[in-house]
């Protein structure tokens, strides 16, 4: 069972009531994401990248439009089926690490696995191998609050692919580190992505991504702007920094 | 939680011919109570709070209550506080005693919902969280409460006795009512803390995790 398109947008829209105000996040946006590909979803902040991450990682319902995951519609799942989807199909990274704050490094990898039934026996033993492929095999029964941020995050990386996921969703993974430290997680990302195939779909405002994407979809306004391929980013990057700022 | 071991053929289902669900997330009934338990345990002295206001919420219930009916059994069944009086100040108790437990409930639940938005990203079910959330709900209620309860009659009891003696105190104990008292008010902080626990939880549980994780309280 093998799908082209991974994840599919069609004319997804998102509205938020802000009080007496409606803003408008996301004004129709249609993308394909091609399996194994690693996308930069890039733009300013405000500009509706974190909304379209939500909406593909199945994490909020859009206001109008449709996500299709591996050609599933995502709002005709129940309950019990976007739990599956979210556990098993997506990993997700966030800005903040979202790690348990009371769970050790290895319970918080090993959650996930609880969920999708596997045994403690193998969960542990998986949870300590994801921590050691990150570079954690010494921190495993550290808290949250015993690492630094690159840790959090790489223990947050762990965790993403407790269930061999087919999709690793990354909302500002490099948001709240340093430029070395966001360096490192990038290409652990990028590493994960060429050896394990999996997709990658990372929204960023950080111009390191650019380096290492497939393609990037540029956002503005809650538009996509532009699609570019990695062959003609290079030769752009001066033109983009300018432009962001 | 035998439900959940099932797979599930999405045959039937809407996209019949496509399907990308091959089974269901679960959570054992031990992990869950595992879990609960190490939350507050971590969480010491957060819980060790949240249950004084259980606790000093039923003890003042407690002691209203059996101060009432010890009274009533010294001056030998003549009613001492008038009926009417006695209902208003149950009354006035049980209501004190309700909000200082759902005030420490709400606010232990609510500081938790950007957990709970991250529970659900990694494959928790809503019904997943009202469970841990009533595991702990009903830990902290049960013992908070019942502490209470025995610190408001231990109290009650003593304030008597040094009033009019421990063997006229101890002699005419109304042990029957004040046993119905202490139960009454085990039951009522317990039912109270897994209301104000749950429903939170429940709510949390029910947003969008995306809604969830991005709410503030």
């Amino acid at each position: 069972m093998s799908y082209e398109m991974t994840v599919q947008t069609r004319g997804v829209r998102k509205e938020y009531v802000m009080g007496t105000v409606t803003v408008e996040a996301l004004k129709g946006v249609d993308i394909e994401i091609k399996r194994g590909e690693y996308i930069s979803i890039m733009g300013p902040s405000g500009s509706g990248k974190s909304t379209l991450f939500n909406m593909i990682g199945g994490l909020d319902k859009p206001t109008e439009g449709n996500v299709f995951i591996d050609e599933v519609d995502v709002a005709q799942l129940d309950a019990y089926e976007l739990a599956w989807l979210r556990c098993r199909k997506i990993g997700y990274i966030f800005q903040t690490f979202n790690l348990i704050p009371v769970m050790t490094a290895l319970e918080n990898v090993t959650l996930p696995m609880v969920f999708a039934g596997l045994s403690t026996d193998e969960y542990i033993e998986k949870g300590i191998r994801l921590l050691e492929t990150v570079g954690l095999g010494e921190r495993v029964t550290h808290k949250p609050t015993e690492l630094s941020g690159g840790q959090q995050q790489r223990v947050a990386i762990a965790r993403a692919f407790a269930n061999d996921p087919a999709i690793i969703l990354a909302d500002e993974p490099t948001g709240n580190l340093d430029l070395k430290t966001g360096k490192e997680i990038i290409s652990l990302l990028k590493r994960m992505n060429s050896e394990q195939g999996v997709t990658v779909i990372s929204a960023t405002h950080d111009l390191k991504m650019l380096d290492v994407s497939d393609r990037i979809v540029w956002i503005r306004d809650g538009r996509i702007e532009r699609l570019e391929d990695r062959a003609n980013i290079k030769l752009e990057v001066g033109v983009v920094e300018g432009e962001d700022h | 939680m035998g439900e959940d071991n099932k797979s599930i053929v999405l045959e039937s289902n809407k996209n019949a011919s496509k399907t990308l669900i091959e089974g269901r997330v679960q959570l054992p009934f031990k992990k869950a109570v595992e879990m609960s338990y190490a939350n507050l345990k971590i969480r010491f002295w957060r819980s060790i709070i949240t249950s004084a206001g259980v606790m000093l919420g039923i003890a003042f219930l407690v002691s209203v209550l059996s101060s009432s009916s010890i009274l009533n059994a010294l001056k030998g069944g003549e009613d001492v506080v008038g009926e009417a009086q006695q209902i208003w100040i149950v009354g006035m108790s049980l209501l004190v005693c309700t909000v200082g437990i759902t005030n420490s409930l709400l606010m232990s639940v609510t500081e938790r919902f950007r957990e709970i938005g991250t529970m659900k990203c990694l494959g928790a079910l809503d019904r997943h969280i009202v469970e841990l959330f009533l595991l702990e709900a009903t830990f902290q209620g049960f013992i908070g409460a019942l502490i209470g309860a025995l610190v408001g009659l231990l109290s009650t009891m003593l304030m008597f006795m040094f009033k009019y003696g421990f063997g006229v105190v101890l002699s005419r104990l109304p042990v029957l009512e004040l046993f119905k008292s202490v139960l009454f008010a085990v039951i009522t902080g317990t039912v109270l803390s897994i209301a104000a626990g749950v429903y939170p939880a429940y709510h949390a549980a029910k947003m969008q995790p995306a809604e969830a994780m991005r709410t503030e309280v």
